[in-house]
């Protein structure tokens, strides 16, 4: 049981900004929750998933986020609320979909919540997906606060309901990763009866099929809404504005920015100088409550992350406004005021006010930002990006990079999304050379695979997770090996969705509620598809290694997979494997012809230099007892012992 | 309730350490404690795959008044909470001034650069007089040794929240710490983090 199900009408509690969402969506009575873990937005459906029994949810974690919104939209169909939730790439994969969905319309209220990452603090691109809004014509909700995030869920189901259409909740990770104190609203019990009418009238939107077709007309229909849409937005409590009647400047600003933007006003004490808009109704802007506020200064700044979104839209709204409320000055990204890539803080917020209200802002005395910054260069080493101690893919990566040196061809290997990016760096012996979408390493390598006709004579490999394999692999997998491509993939089967949180997957017994499913295999899926197939353990580095070579003397498509627990997983925290240590007496330290090749090349974070000593040690408080580094010491000082 | 006084509001924290050292954790246990003095709380942090082994932050906000932003402003923290002694100064770099408490645990967590050899992890004596020179007052904590002695290395976490409690800066106390900590633990489990805690507040109080 959980606080979000049990927690009471007005009763405040300290929630993250994901978590305030789900109980948005409880209070509004959804039904169904459909998602692809991604951060920063997986807390939504697990939160939802904890109280599914007691709250009489549907909740899965669906393969991907095109099918999620698919199976959301069903629910929606037959009448009930649903709840679709992913990051933003995961809107480019579903958008498909959604661009037919937005014409049909929707039936019970369903509501689009995608959490983007500004920043790309946890992705591996800081696409913007409030754009979406503008290309498909559906209404855009983005929370202020972490009170808002709740908030709007409620609205979004209702305002969904009135219009019969999707309405999408945009929210970033510094609201869905942070948390703040929410005060809850009322639990109503309601009744939830599932049919599908489709017996109706071919155009009849609630009793006849779901169908865009006739485009033109359903368009028409779909626009109209949007006006509704927009006269609604007028009047949004959503909106508001702080500040005085006639303000030298006014910010116009959403989502976290206008956290930022209140905290750079008051760093700089210019709260009687300067005004704040936040909006959090942005697509439609509601073009009366604009023309207001645009009307009470000559200076404008627009406060928002990466791409100039809000500020667009504002200034279209100003130029057809431009014989009303006159010529104004914008400050913004197009500017250069506020930058276009990577996150905002009140720091940048408070940089860009203070330059154009000449105002003076040290954050710190000079004499101390310049010390700490000395002392900080010469005495806190930076930390790259690192596979944790125990990781099955740093043993992997170890293998697959051994195995493609001692090939000698300059072999390579394409890579996803997931823990295993990280090959891309040193922690995985930079083994990867191609990093994209979820799935497309498997995608490029059958493209790679088919050059062999053109002189290309590199092995080719692909890694994928075992979600991903699920996820976007399966179609690509298709197509590599109905074109006979030549390539390897290998699956690093850790066992759960383990980047974002270790949710489970088709793969496995058990679904996001917890109850048992059928697990799909994935070797024996690849085997009917025609592939040569082998099984191994990444920590058994010496068959690993042996089994690639194998492989690459195999034409065709190769599939390997590697099967051993994320060291994350409970299963793996709740047990050590081994006591690992360093016989001080048999580690030869820089005498030995490895060249410290532990620490100074495999590196796990659970092996140290021992300066003094000059020989490797264990840290025990880092070291989870994975075992491999003992198969890679030449000398055998690294020891093992299983733990009883 | 009555309202109970913060020396500034908002009060800044940064919990700051390592990727899998607990961070998370310890700032929910924090902000929970706060949250039953009636205060508003705000916390951000950042997790997911950019943290793994990386340097991590939770910034909390404390204010009588209203919901902060989730980033604190820089040069404007109050009070460091670091579970690593480089974090400490990497923190300071951003967010300190010469008015900032630090709590340090002295355990180091090495980088994967500093594994290699690649680079210097400095002296616990140097990083010591670095944090004296860059803070108002400053705590040194081995932590992560207590720690280990009651058996387990995420206690230091526990310790270090006993130790913030202790200095007396904010309103943190016994009671409000096993109210937050009851909500996940009971027997043996809770009766091991309550000696923690106060093994922490021992820690800054005997200095």
């Amino acid at each position: 049981m959980s606080i979000i199900s049990l927690g009471r009408e007005g009763e405040r509690h300290l929630v993250m900004g994901n978590e305030a969402i789900a109980r948005g969506a409880l209070e509004a009575g959804v039904s169904v929750a459909a998602g692809y873990p991604g951060t920063p937005s997986s807390e939504i459906i697990e939160t939802l998933a904890k109280v599914s029994t007691d709250q009489n949810l549907y909740v899965e974690w669906s393969v991907n986020e095109k099918v999620a919104m698919e199976v959301a939209a069903a629910a929606s169909f037959a009448g009930l609320r649903s709840l679709c939730v992913m990051k933003q790439n995961g809107v480019n994969v579903g958008s498909d979909f959604l661009l037919h969905l937005a014409l049909t319309g929707v039936r019970g209220g369903m509501v689009l919540v995608h959490c983007d990452d500004p920043g790309a603090l946890s992705s591996a691109n800081e696409g913007e997906s409030r754009h979406f809004a503008r290309m498909l014509e559906l209404p855009l909700l983005e929370p202020g606060d972490f009170q808002e995030a709740k908030d709007m869920l409620k609205a979004a189901f209702e305002l969904s309901e009135a219009i019969h259409n999707v309405v999408m909740v945009r929210s970033v990770t510094r609201l869905s990763h942070a948390s703040g104190i929410v005060v809850f609203g009322e639990l109503q019990p309601i009744e939830k009866k599932a049919f599908f009418k489709h017996s109706g009238f071919m155009l009849d939107p609630l009793e006849g099929p779901m169908a865009s077709l006739p485009v033109p007309y359903r368009h028409e229909q779909q626009q109209k809404k949007l006006k509704q849409v927009t006269a609604r937005f007028e009047e949004s409590p959503f909106n508001f504005y702080n500040g005085p009647q006639a303000p030298e400047l006014l910010l116009i600003t959403s989502s976290a920015c206008h956290l930022y933007s209140k905290e750079a006003i008051r760093l700089l004490g210019v709260g009687d100088r300067v005004g704040l808009l936040k909006l959090g109704t942005t697509w439609p802007l509601p073009p009366r409550l604009v023309e207001k506020y645009l009307g009470i200064t000559d200076k404008i700044l627009i406060v928002e992350e990466v791409i100039p979104f809000l500020e667009e839209n504002v200034k279209i709204l100003a130029a057809e406004l431009a014989s009303k409320i006159g010529p104004k000055a914008f400050f913004g990204k197009r500017e250069g005021n506020i930058p276009t890539t990577n996150e905002m803080n009140p720091d940048l917020v408070a940089a860009a006010v203070s330059k154009i209200l000449e105002v003076d802002y040290a954050a710190v005395p000079e004499a101390y930002a310049k010390r700490s910054q000395e002392v900080v260069v010469s005495g806190a080493p930076g930390r790259d990006m690192t596979f944790c101690a125990g990781c099955p893919h740093r043993a992997s990566f170890w293998s697959i990079h051994n195995a493609l040196k001692m090939d000698g061809r300059e072999g390579f290997v394409c890579g996803d999304i997931g823990c295993y990016s990280l090959a891309v760096l040193p922690t995985g012996f930079s083994t990867l050379k191609t990093l994209h979408a979820m799935g497309s390493g498997v995608g490029l390598a059958s493209g790679f695979g088919k050059l062999g006709q053109f002189g290309m004579n590199q092995p080719v490999l692909a890694t994928v997770g075992d979600s991903t394999f699920f996820h976007a692999v399966l179609p690509a997998l298709v197509n590599a090996i109905h074109h006979q491509s030549d390539i390897t993939i290998v699956v690093l089967d850790n066992g759960g969705t383990a980047m974002t949180g270790f949710q489970p997957h088709p793969g496995l017994p058990v679904d996001a509620g917890g109850d048992e499913v059928p697990a799909l295999d994935v070797a024996k899926i690849c085997e009917a598809m025609g592939a040569t197939v082998r099984i191994s353990d990444p920590f058994d580095i010496g068959k690993t290694q042996q089994t690639i070579f194998e492989l690459f003397e195999i034409k065709g498509l190769k599939v390997l997979v590697l099967k051993q627990m994320c060291a994350l997983s409970p299963e793996k925290k709740a047990q050590k494997m081994f006591d690992v240590s360093v016989d001080k007496n048999i580690c030869l330290g820089q005498s030995c012809g490895c060249n410290q090749l532990c620490t100074r090349i495999f590196k796990c974070p659970g092996l140290n230099w021992d300066k003094d000593n000059r020989v490797s040690r264990i840290d025990e408080v880092i070291c989870v007892g994975c075992g491999v580094c003992t198969s890679i010491c030449p000398s055998g000082a690294i020891q093992k012992k299983e733990v009883a | 309730m009555k309202n109970v006084s913060l020396p500034f509001d908002p009060y800044n924290i940064i919990i700051t350490g390592v990727g899998g050292q607990g961070n998370v954790m310890a700032s929910r246990v924090v902000g929970n404690m706060l949250s039953r003095k009636n205060l508003n709380i705000t916390i951000g942090e950042t997790f997911g795959a950019s943290q793994r082994g990386g340097s991590v932050m939770s910034h909390l906000r404390i204010s009588a008044e209203s919901c902060w932003s989730p980033q604190i402003p820089k040069g404007k923290c109050h009070l460091v909470i670091s579970l690593e002694p480089t974090e400490a100064i990497r923190v300071l770099m951003n967010y300190g001034n010469p008015n900032v408490k630090v709590l340090c645990n002295t355990r180091p967590v090495h980088a994967i650069g500093v594994i290699s050899g690649e680079q210097r992890y400095p002296s616990l004596e140097e990083v010591k007089s670095w944090i004296a020179e860059l803070s108002e007052d400053c705590w040194f904590l081995a932590a992560t040794e207590r720690a280990l002695e009651l058996g387990n290395p995420i206690l230091g976490n526990i310790m270090m929240i006993g130790a913030a409690a202790g200095i007396g800066a904010l309103p943190l106390d016994r009671d409000s710490f096993e109210a937050a900590i009851s909500e996940a633990l009971s027997g043996d489990k809770l009766a091991l983090n309550l000696k923690a805690y106060d093994l922490g507040v021992g820690m800054v109080k005997g200095i």
